[in-house]
C-alpha cells in the first residue's frame, strides 16, 4: 500500500467551528485536510445550507448565513473530503477513517476535532418508542429532506432549539398541538440572578433575547398551547399514541400523539477525547463532562485540539471564534506563527468568547432540565440498546466500588452499538447519587476505538492492503 | 407522522422497503423515508424485539439501523438515498456474516 497521505493539520468536522479553523489554517498556508461524515458542510446547525438557498429565508438569518461561510471555506484550498467518519485516532497524529465501507489511514502534525455537540439524552418513560424524535432531528429532516411534522405533534422538552424549532415549523404551515415546558419552575429566578451578575453579557446580547422572545410571540400568535409540566411520558403499542404528562399544578393529563420531539439542550460529543483519555472536567452549570483546554484550545494531549460546542457549548457564534483561536494554537506550536502574534489575534477572540459564555450561562440557568431527565427512575430505560432500566442500573450502583465501567460488565449499560452516546452521562450521574460522590470522582465510561462501526471484513482488508 | 415541502432539490427515484416500491429524494437521508413510510420503524432490538425508529438523525443513538443492500446495521439517518437502494427493516440479533 502507498504511503498514508500527510498533512500539516487534520480538522474533524466541517460546521462553523471545522471551517473557521481551516480558513486560518489555509490562510497561513498549511495543507489542511477536512473530514466531515454529511455529504456537504455546515454542521448541524448549518445542515444541507447550500441545498437549500431557495427557502433559506423561511429557515431564518442564521441558517442562510451558512451559505456564505460554506462557500469561503470550499474555496480556501483546504482538501474537504465529505462522507468520511473517524474511527480512531492515535497520537502523533495518526487518523483512521472510513468512506464508503473501505479504511483509510491520514498522518497529520496536528488535529483539530470540531465534531460539535450532541442533543442531551432525555430519559423518560415511553422515550424508546417510534414516533419519539428529538427536536434537533426533527431539525435535521427539516433541513436535509424538507420534511416538516404532521399530525397531532407535541413538543416536550425547553431550550432555544424548541423556540427555533416550533417557530420554523409555524412559518412552514405546520402546526403543534402543544409545548410541554418541561423547565423547572424555579429556573426563570436562577436565570434572572445568573443575568443580574453579568449585565453587560446580557446587554450585548439584547439581539439574541429580542429573538427569543420575537419566537415566543409566534407561538403565542399561533395559539399554541404552553403548558408547564414536571413530568411526561409516551404511550403506544408499536408506536407512540399518547402522550401523558403531570402539570405543575399537579394534574394528570393524556392527549393523543403522533410525534412526541423532546429535547432537554446539546452537550459536548467527547467520544473522541475520551477514547485518548484527555484530561475532562465535570461542568456542573452546563451538566456535562468536557475535555480541558488551554488557552488556545489544546487538550491535554500535545497537538490535539477541539474547536466548538466539542470543548463545552457557546452555541455556533462561539464556535467560529473558537475554531479560529484553535487553529492560531496549531500555527503557534508549529512555528509559523511567533506566540506574540498569536497572542494579539487571540485577544479579541478570547474576549468575544467571553461575551458568550456570559450570555450562555443566562441560557443555562434558564433552561437547567429538570432532575428526572438526568436521574431517572424505576422502569424508565437508561440504556437504549441494551434496554436496562434506571432501577436496575441504580441497584448495581448499590454495590461496593461500582463505578461505570463494572456496571458496564454487570448490566450491559453501555456496551450496546451507540457505545454509551446515548447512556454514559445518565449512569456517571446515577452512580454519583447512589454513592453520594461527585462527578468529577465517578469519571466517564471508558470509551475505545472503533468510534464508529466497522466491520471485521473491513478491518482485514485493511490489514492486507498494508501488506 | 411527516410531509414533505413541495419543490425540494434532489431528483424524485424510487427504492425498495422491504420489498416495496416508496417514492424518495436523491440525497435525502434513508431516515427521512422510513418517518414517512408506515410502520415508521428502522428496527426491533436484539433484546426484547421492541419496535424502533429513528429518533437522532445525527449517527449517535443507533436506533434506524436496518440493512442496506445486504450490508446490516447502517444507520439509516447516516446513509443518502440513492436510486434503487435495497432497504430491509432489521429484526432481532445480526449474524456474523460466514
Amino acid at each position: 500500500m502507498s504511503r498514508p497521505p500527510r498533512v500539516d493539520a487534520l480538522v474533524v468536522g466541517a460546521g462553523p467551528a471545522g471551517m473557521a479553523a481551516a480558513l486560518r489554517l489555509r490562510h497561513a498556508g498549511l495543507s489542511v485536510r477536512v473530514v466531515d461524515d454529511a455529504p456537504a458542510p455546515g454542521g448541524q446547525i448549518w445542515r444541507a445550507a447550500e441545498a437549500n438557498a431557495a427557502r433559506a429565508g423561511t429557515l431564518g438569518a442564521d441558517y442562510a448565513r451558512g451559505i456564505g461561510v460554506a462557500e469561503r471555506f470550499r474555496a480556501c484550498g483546504a482538501d474537504y473530503r465529505p462522507g468520511i467518519e473517524l474511527w480512531r485516532l492515535d497520537p502523533g497524529w495518526q487518523a483512521h477513517v472510513k468512506q464508503d465501507g473501505a479504511l483509510g489511514r491520514i498522518d497529520a502534525g496536528a488535529v483539530v476535532l470540531a465534531t460539535g455537540a450532541l442533543e442531551r439524552p432525555v430519559p423518560f418513560p415511553g422515550w424508546t418508542l417510534p414516533g419519539v424524535v428529538t427536536v434537533g432531528g426533527a431539525q435535521t429532516l427539516l433541513k436535509a429532506a424538507g420534511q416538516v411534522p404532521t399530525g397531532p405533534v407535541w413538543i416536550a422538552g425547553s431550550g432555544p432549539l424548541v423556540l427555533l424549532y416550533a417557530a420554523q415549523i409555524l412559518a412552514l404551515g405546520g402546526a403543534i398541538a402543544g409545548w410541554l415546558d418541561t423547565a423547572p419552575a424555579g429556573n426563570r429566578a436562577a436565570a434572572a440572578l445568573a443575568g443580574l451578575r453579568r449585565p453587560r453579557a446580557l446587554s450585548r446580547h439584547a439581539g439574541d433575547l429580542m429573538k427569543g422572545l420575537g419566537w415566543r410571540l409566534k407561538l403565542a400568535l399561533a395559539r399554541v398551547p404552553v403548558i408547564s409540566v414536571r413530568a411526561v411520558a409516551a404511550e403506544g403499542e408499536g408506536r407512540i399514541a399518547a402522550v401523558r404528562f403531570v402539570t405543575q399544578a399537579g394534574r394528570e393529563e393524556r392527549r393523543p400523539a403522533q410525534l412526541l420531539l423532546v429535547h432537554e439542550g446539546v452537550v459536548p460529543n467527547i467520544h473522541a477525547t475520551l477514547a485518548l483519555d484527555c484530561v475532562h472536567d465535570w461542568c456542573p452549570d452546563q451538566e456535562c463532562f468536557a475535555p480541558r483546554l488551554d488557552a488556545f484550545r489544546m487538550t491535554s494531549r500535545d497537538g490535539l485540539f477541539v474547536a466548538g460546542d466539542g470543548g463545552g457549548i457557546l452555541g455556533a457564534r462561539g464556535a467560529a471564534w473558537s475554531g479560529t483561536l484553535a487553529a492560531l494554537g496549531v500555527l503557534a506550536r508549529g512555528g509559523h506563527l511567533s506566540p506574540a502574534a498569536a497572542a494579539q489575534e487571540a485577544g479579541p477572540l478570547r474576549r468575544r468568547l467571553a461575551s458568550e459564555a456570559g450570555f450562555r450561562a443566562f441560557l443555562d440557568a434558564l433552561y437547567r432540565p429538570r432532575r428526572d431527565v438526568l436521574a431517572p427512575s424505576g422502569e424508565t430505560l437508561v440504556c437504549r440498546c441494551e434496554e436496562v432500566s434506571a432501577d436496575a442500573v441504580r441497584r448495581a450502583a448499590a454495590l461496593p466500588g461500582a463505578g461505570p465501567n463494572q456496571i458496564k460488565a454487570f448490566t450491559r449499560t453501555g456496551m450496546g452499538p451507540c457505545q454509551g452516546r446515548q447512556c454514559a452521562a445518565t449512569l456517571a450521574r446515577l452512580v454519583a447519587e447512589v454513592q453520594g460522590r461527585s462527578m468529577e470522582s465517578v469519571g466517564c465510561l471508558t470509551i475505545r476505538p472503533p468510534l464508529k462501526p466497522v466491520t471485521v471484513g473491513e478491518l482485514a482488508q485493511a490489514a492486507e492492503q498494508h501488506i | 407522522m411527516f410531509r414533505t415541502l413541495p419543490d425540494l432539490p434532489g431528483a424524485a427515484v424510487r427504492i425498495l422497503i422491504d420489498g416495496a416500491d416508496v417514492a424518495a429524494r436523491e440525497g435525502e437521508p434513508l431516515a427521512a423515508v422510513l418517518l414517512r413510510t408506515a410502520p415508521f420503524t428502522a428496527r426491533t432490538t436484539p433484546v426484547t424485539g421492541a419496535p424502533r425508529g429513528p429518533y437522532c438523525l445525527i449517527g449517535a443513538c443507533f436506533d434506524c439501523l436496518v440493512v442496506v443492500d445486504g450490508v446490516p446495521s447502517r444507520r439509516a439517518c447516516m446513509v443518502p438515498v440513492r436510486a434503487g437502494l435495497r432497504v430491509e427493516r432489521q429484526h432481532g440479533r445480526r449474524e456474523a456474516a460466514p
